[in-house]
Parts: structure tokens; C-alpha cells; sequence
């Protein structure tokens, strides 16, 4: 598999992983609608900065922090966990092995695919609702874009990578799902999905800055609320694209030992 | 005779799913200790919001803590009774083998509400029944036996109402048939019941009492137990449930009567 085959590949890859998704748009709206826990945080904690600002976060802080957690949880998002599991399951792996493409660079195609079509949904009226209710704190220089740009993509390529690398641990053990599971609770915390890090107590707090799930969404969120000054971000951009690299490359390395014990079954 | 039969099949169906289920039983202490993770990473937010704050729209942390009791309860009840048989059933309308369900010689809602049940999901409702006594401890005061009492009463209201969508859910898939990833939106909704109504503003509040009766299901039972609930309030909750069961009932009926079946 040279990179000029892959190279040529990619565009029909694209092009039929927005096929896909236009195809199952109605699943494809009701998966997007389960994305409600940003909305419910959002919903207690501006309640609770209502009576009085909570450790510096006022109602406005807190719109701003779960609506962005919403946006990059959405564009971030991935199903390739679940994909591999059931592949692997069922034995339809074998079909994806003899693809002469890599399969990580099929799977993570077809997941891009689908970011432009989550973007169109997800965008318009969360930005509206952010703007118009906390534009003063989101990010407008020139240098903050260009870091948030980066950041997102960093955030992408991240869940991804993780993803499959617990997708892959279906060649090793039955219950993979069940390490999903884990991952989850402790995804839901460490990043600052359930609750801004800042909040936190200072011990998870540090343990959360040197994992990497403070990287795929607290981290992008906090570049969305910075206003103006986004200079002091770009050590955290750093440390996120060195996880990036990390995180390619223990998937690739499980990948390549689970491929070597895998015996096609099912069927 | 007729109470005695249908308790007769629903034994044989529940010892039908628990002896799939005991069949996996790594799979049963696997889920009981995933249940147990949850319901510690879901008290994070609570314990961190009371460990600033004392009272959150009115409730302190055994307060909420009940609220978050009723809804692990629910939960339980959601994803070990209600969710399997509901896949269950839109996944046979779709292979046609609901054919076979419909000839025998019971009433068909029955036979698809109790078609499968998850047996290890008792572990939820034993652990929210255990933040209920937690959440009570910390209180200092035991409730009055009227109050737990009119507790159990809504409780057993929400676990109807919940029954009821679900099975006017299974009446839509006899048009729509593919609607497993609504199972997982409603769970995501559902998620909103773990805090107290009053903690929702506006149109939301409206929502999730009178549209998605999360208020019914776990804030009235909370409210209840702590003696906190208006006689009103509790008789209007039990009519609504009441309704809702009559209104499932109706649906499902008339989607039977209007089943072409599968085979041709």
C-alpha cells in the first residue's frame, strides 16, 4: 500500500462516506440529537450561577463553556469503536484487510466525511446561542482562530486515534465494549465534559493536565472561551499534538499485534 | 383465573431470560461492576457542585441525592425491563418472526413487554435503593411511612409512564420499524431526570413536566419522601399516569388491529 495509492484513493473514500451519511440522514440527525449532556450541565449550573457566580463562573461563562463542549464534542465525535468491535465480531474484517488502503486511513476518511454534514447541523444554532449570549468571551484574533483551527483538527485526530486503539483491543479480548465503558466515565470527567476542569479539585485537576482527554475537548473549549488572549494556549497546542503523535502511534502498534493473533471468525 | 395465568406466563418469561443471562456469567459480575462505576462517576457532579454550594433552587445534597436515588431506580427499570424487549420487538417486526408472537393464545402487549428482561439491571435498582438510604443518613431523619409510602406510589407512576411511551413507541414501529437509535435518544434524555425540576427554567421546566414527564418520575417521588409534595400535585402526577396507560393501551391496540403481517 504506497502513498500514492492511498493519495489517488482518498476522494472516492470521501465521497462515499458523505454518501453514507446522506443515505441514513434520518439516524444520522437522532445520533446527533443524543449529544444532550452539554445542554442538561448547561441547564444546572447556569441555575446554579443564577443565585450566585460559582468559583469565578458566572451564567455567562458557564453558557459559554457547555455550548463550545457541545460544538467540539460534535465535530469530534466517533463511531469507529463500535464499528470495529462488530467487524471484528462478525468476521467482516477480513473484507476490510484485503482493501489494499490502511484501513485506520478508510475508517478515519469515512468519519471525516461525516464532520462537514455534523458541522452544518451542529454549527448554525449553537453559534447563534453562543454569540448572542456570551460573544465577549469567545475567541476573535486573528492568532486565536488559527489556534482553535488547530486544536479542533488536534482534538479530532485524537479521539480518533484513541478510539481505534480500543476498537482494535476487539482482536485481543471478547468485551471491548466493556473497556469503552470505562473509558467513558472517566473520558466524561477528565476532559471536562461533565464538568469545566477548573471546577474540579486541584489534584484532578493537574492529573487532568497531564492525561490526554483534557485535549480533545477541555482543551479546544478552553480555546473557544479565551476572548483575546489566546497566546498563552499555544504550550497546551504543543502538548496536544505530541499526544496526537503518541496516540497514532500505540494504535498503530496494538494494530499491527492484534492483526498477527487475529483469526477471521463468524460467518 | 385470568390474574393467575398472566402471573403463571410472566414467571415462565422472566426464568426464560434469566437462564439466557445466567448462561454469561461473567458477563452478570461484569455488568454489576459497570452499573456500581456509573453510579459513582454520576454523584462527581453533585459532590462537587454541594461541596461549594449548599442549596442548589431550593435542595441540598440529600435531597438531590434522593433525586438521584429515584433515577438510578428508574434506570434500572428503563434498561433491564423496558429497553431489551423493546429491541426485542422492533427487531422481530422487522424479521417478521412478531408473526409468531401474535398467535399465541396471550394478550400481545403483554407478551411484548415481558418478551426479554436484562436480570442484572437489579443491581441498579438495589444501588439506587442504597443512595436513597445513603441520601437519608446524611439527612438525619428517617421518612414517615405515609411519606415513603406516597414515594413508592409515584414511583411505581413514573415506571408506568415510562412503560407507556415505550409502548407507544413499539405501536410507531409497526410503520416506521427501525427505531433502535431512539432507544438511545430517549436514554440521553433521560439523562435531564437525574436533577431536580425546579432546577430547569422556563421552557425546559414546561418539557420535562407536562411533554416528558421526567418531573413525574423522579423529582414527585423525591419531593414525596421528604414530605414535601402538595396533595394536588401528587393526584395530578397519578391521574396523568393513569391517562398514560390508557392512552398506550389504545395505540398499541389499534397498531395490532392495523398489522398486515409480515408473510405474504
Amino acid at each position: 500500500m504506497t502513498v500514492g495509492r492511498t493519495v489517488r484513493a482518498l476522494p472516492t473514500i470521501l465521497r462515499v462516506g458523505v454518501a453514507e451519511t446522506v443515505a441514513y440522514r434520518a439516524e444520522f440527525l437522532v445520533w446527533m440529537l443524543t449529544t444532550t449532556l452539554p445542554l442538561i450541565m448547561l441547564g444546572l449550573w447556569t441555575s446554579v450561577a443564577r443565585e450566585a457566580p460559582f468559583d469565578g463562573y458566572g451564567t455567562r461563562e458557564f453558557t459559554a463553556y457547555f455550548l463550545a463542549a457541545l460544538v467540539v464534542r460534535n465535530l469530534t465525535g466517533s463511531w469507529v469503536v463500535w464499528q470495529l468491535s462488530e467487524e471484528i465480531r462478525t468476521g467482516a474484517l477480513g473484507k476490510r484487510l484485503l482493501v489494499p488502503v490502511h484501513p485506520f486511513v478508510v475508517l478515519g476518511a469515512t468519519h471525516l466525511a461525516a464532520v462537514p454534514l455534523r458541522a452544518a447541523v451542529a454549527l448554525p444554532f449553537t453559534l447563534l446561542l453562543l454569540l448572542g449570549s456570551a460573544g465577549e468571551l469567545v475567541v476573535r484574533t486573528p492568532l486565536g482562530l488559527a489556534i482553535l483551527a488547530a486544536s479542533l483538527t488536534g482534538a479530532w485526530l485524537l479521539t480518533f486515534a484513541v478510539m481505534v486503539l480500543i476498537g482494535a483491543l476487539a482482536l485481543f479480548i471478547d468485551k471491548a465494549m466493556a473497556v469503552m465503558d470505562v473509558y467513558l466515565g472517566v473520558y466524561a470527567l477528565l476532559s471536562g465534559y461533565l464538568v469545566p476542569l477548573d471546577l474540579l479539585p486541584p489534584w484532578v485537576e493537574a492529573a487532568s493536565r497531564a492525561l490526554p482527554f483534557r485535549y480533545m475537548l477541555g482543551f479546544p473549549v478552553e480555546v473557544i472561551c479565551s476572548g483575546a488572549d489566546t497566546r498563552a494556549l499555544l504550550g497546551d497546542l504543543a502538548v496536544q499534538w505530541a499526544f496526537v503523535g503518541l496516540a497514532g502511534l500505540a494504535a498503530l502498534a496494538v494494530w499491527r499485534a492484534g492483526l498477527r493473533r487475529h483469526q477471521a471468525f463468524g460467518g | 383465573m385470568r390474574p393467575l395465568r398472566y402471573a403463571g406466563l410472566l414467571a415462565v418469561q422472566l426464568r426464560a431470560s434469566l437462564l439466557t443471562s445466567l448462561q454469561y456469567r461473567a458477563d452478570f459480575l461484569l455488568d454489576g461492576a459497570m452499573s456500581l462505576y456509573w453510579m459513582a462517576w454520576n454523584l462527581v457532579p453533585l459532590l462537587v457542585l454541594f461541596g461549594v454550594r449548599p442549596t442548589v433552587a431550593g435542595w441540598d445534597l440529600p435531597a438531590a441525592l434522593l433525586v438521584m436515588a429515584w433515577f438510578t431506580v428508574l434506570k434500572g427499570v428503563l434498561d433491564g425491563a423496558i429497553n431489551p424487549s423493546l429491541i426485542e420487538v422492533t427487531e422481530r417486526i422487522r424479521t417478521g418472526a412478531f408473526d409468531y408472537v401474535l398467535l399465541k393464545p396471550a394478550d400481545p402487549q403483554f407478551l411484548v413487554s415481558t418478551m426479554r428482561f436484562q436480570p442484572w439491571k437489579v443491581i441498579d435498582v438495589l444501588g439506587g435503593f442504597g443512595i436513597a438510604i445513603a441520601g437519608f443518613a446524611l439527612r438525619g431523619r428517617a421518612p414517615s411511612i405515609g411519606d415513603l409510602a406516597l414515594a413508592a406510589l409515584l414511583l411505581v407512576a413514573g415506571a408506568s409512564v415510562l412503560y407507556s411511551m415505550w409502548i407507544c413507541v413499539v405501536a410507531a414501529a409497526f410503520k416506521v420499524i427501525k427505531l433502535d437509535n431512539l432507544v438511545y435518544l430517549f436514554g440521553s434524555l433521560f439523562d435531564a431526570a437525574r436533577w431536580p425540576i425546579q432546577v430547569f427554567r422556563g421552557v425546559w421546566r414546561f418539557v420535562f413536566t407536562f411533554i416528558l414527564p421526567l418531573a413525574l418520575m423522579t423529582t414527585y417521588p423525591a419531593m414525596a419522601a421528604l414530605g414535601m409534595l402538595d396533595a394536588t400535585t401528587a393526584l395530578a402526577a397519578l391521574g396523568g399516569a393513569v391517562a398514560a396507560g390508557a392512552v398506550a393501551r389504545w395505540a398499541f391496540r389499534s397498531a395490532i388491529r392495523h398489522y398486515t403481517s409480515a408473510s405474504s
